[in-house]
């Protein structure tokens, strides 16, 4: 097997508390507590697991957005966390992130254009030109048009809010997409849409996704290797059809009961 | 006479391009005891329609039809009315419990509350029966709880806590929206499963409102699909379940990823998106996006077609039953 894009050591991270007492050392709380994991080019990884289990914690730690309490974060071979700031910023292009929230996420007084280019702009320094051009690839990649380019956020709904996030994430071309519970908030039928899309665009691009989310179905469909994370570590993993028939540990088949039931009509 | 039956429920809102209609002729009963499921996508009126049973709806909203609370029509009533009735016989649980929680009170106050109001009863007695409300909801160490901020109970206990203001006057009908939407699933299951245990004790009528097939399939009896402000499906949850009448059920139905699909299977869309409420057709407000469109669905809205015992659907392409 060649070599992974994304390797994760021995992860761990801890937050310090507000002090309790002028006589005792702060308290901690350990938020990821050593996780390892590989991630294969063009593969997707699903994280699944309540709130507080490290899910997000683990996100930001792979975005280089936070630094580690120990362990590495390796992206082809290159530990992130361990290069000189002008590195990390050349390799970040390499690093998108898609997040929930489709009307948090984008800035409501940016068009389209310049949300979806600045990325573009900020990391390669690209020309106006360029920037023009490779948004509209984008943004026909993602089913918007050029169009769209100077229309505002508020102007789309939040499935199109998604696309255009999406669009943001792919215009540095990056290796890895971490996917932070990107269709939670989106109603069935344009959480379907989106789902859609970004398989196509892995099909595409060969983009690898670290995807974050609440939803075992979700899941099921994206990604072709699942971690179950509970408490800052990682409980089980495997396939996700080993994984949600099979499920070992009492807290996978906790959160697999939970699932609101119904089997549809066949 | 039914505990709650509502007739031809329509809400205009005012907007710059003047009033547009929120909810287009809705009608259903409830009777105590029973479970009822609002269930469609973001814009399809089901939250207004909570808003409107309990008088909540936005300034300048125009509301027609009548909301018959235990034979009392509640459109006619004015505010000081409604404010005898909302909190005391009809309740309400939200979305997401860290704002609908005052962050200054304790938690024994703000249920407290509308007991001293409501009941009238005094400081004290207010709170024991607080506590016993604490109690009843589960939350663990109630005793102590009642003195906690909300900052201080996880998401789940807090809803507890929603559940027991909206619980504390003994109300007839308990609406709940989307209660569970911000809670993690395992904490889902619980908060589902004591609004159930709640409402079959005390015999109240509960209206369920969630975008979520599931919920609905594991706690309501009876369910209305509702799109563009219409009732475009209504009957016994299994029912619809089995049948799928109306294309916009079957959609819903298609594109909801469920364990078990292949990896990269494409699931189903609807195409296009669910109309604003200015540019509603006249007709079917489905048939722009229903794959089995007719010229005539575009000139009256459908009226209903019954496809099973008390299972109706408002679509001219079911048949009969």
């Amino acid at each position: 097997m060649s070599a992974p894009l994304l390797q994760v050591e021995h992860l761990s991270k801890r937050y310090r508390l507000p002090r309790q007492s002028l006589l005792k050392p702060a308290p901690e709380v350990q938020a990821l507590a050593g996780v390892s994991f590989s991630l294969q080019a063009g593969c997707s990884l699903g994280i699944v697991g309540e709130s507080g289990s490290g899910k997000s914690t683990l996100a930001r730690l792979v975005m280089a957005l936070e630094a580690p309490s120990s362990g590495q974060v390796l992206l082809d071979g290159v530990d992130l966390h361990q290069l000189l700031p002008a590195e990390l910023r050349a390799t970040r292009s390499k690093l998108q992130m898609v997040f929930q929230d489709p009307f948090g996420s984008l800035d409501p007084r940016r068009t389209v254009l310049q949300t979806v280019a600045e990325p573009l702009a900020v990391l390669h320094g690209a020309s106006v030109a360029e920037q023009h051009e490779r948004a509209a690839e984008v943004l026909d990649a993602v089913g918007l048009s050029a169009a769209d380019s100077p229309k505002y956020p508020h102007e789309f709904s939040g499935g199109q809010r998604q696309r255009i996030a999406i669009a943001r994430a792919l215009i540095t071309r990056p290796r890895l997409i971490v996917a932070d519970e990107p269709v939670s908030a989106l109603d069935v039928s344009v959480q379907a849409q989106v789902l859609n899309l970004m398989q196509d665009l892995q099909d595409r691009y060969g983009v690898s996704y670290l995807f974050i989310s609440h939803d075992l179905a979700v899941v099921d469909l994206v990604c072709d290797e699942v971690i179950v994370m509970h408490q800052g570590a990682i409980v089980e993993r495997g396939s996700p059809d080993t994984l949600f028939t099979a499920p070992q540990h009492p807290y996978t088949q906790r959160l697999l009961a939970a699932v609101p039931g119904l089997q549809p009509p066949a | 006479m039914p505990l709650l039956d509502v007739q031809n429920l329509r809400v205009a809102l005012p907007s710059p391009r003047g009033p547009v209609e929120a909810l287009r002729g809705v009608s259903f009963v409830l009777e105590r005891g029973q479970t009822l499921g609002l269930i469609g996508e973001s814009g399809c009126g089901k939250s207004m329609t909570a808003l409107a049973l309990m008088g909540l709806l936005p300034e300048g909203a125009a509301i027609s039809g009548r909301v018959l609370l235990g034979g009392q029509d509640l459109t006619t009533l004015d505010d000081a009315a409604l404010c005898q009735l909302r909190g005391h016989r009809m309740g309400m649980v939200f979305q997401e419990p860290m704002t609908a929680l005052n962050p200054l009170h304790t938690v024994g106050l703000q249920i407290a509350e509308p007991l001293r109001l409501h009941k009238g009863l005094s400081r004290g007695a207010a709170r024991a029966e607080a506590l016993r409300l604490l109690e009843r909801v589960q939350l663990p160490q109630a005793r102590e709880r009642l003195d906690a901020y909300p900052h201080q109970l996880s998401g789940g206990q807090r809803q507890r806590v929603v559940i027991a203001i909206a619980l504390a006057c003994g109300p007839d009908l308990l609406i709940a929206d989307e209660p569970t939407t911000a809670l993690d699933v395992t904490i889902q299951r619980e908060v589902l499963q004591l609004i159930q245990e709640l409402v079959r004790e005390d015999g109240m009528g509960l209206i369920l409102i969630s975008h979520d097939l599931g919920v609905m399939a594991d706690t309501v009896e009876r369910l209305l699909v509702m799109y563009g402000g219409t009732v475009v499906e209504s009957g016994p949850t299994a029912a619809v379940f089995k049948r799928l009448a109306h294309p916009y059920t079957q959609g819903l139905f298609a594109a909801r990823p469920r364990l078990g699909l292949k990896r990269g299977t494409r699931l189903a869309t609807i195409p296009g998106r669910v109309p604003a409420l200015a540019d509603m057709p006249a007709g079917c407000p489905f048939a722009d996006r229903c794959s089995q469109v007719t010229d005539a669905c575009r000139v009256a809205p459908p009226a209903a077609v019954r496809v099973g015992d008390k299972h109706d659907a408002r679509c001219l392409m079911v048949e009969a039953t």
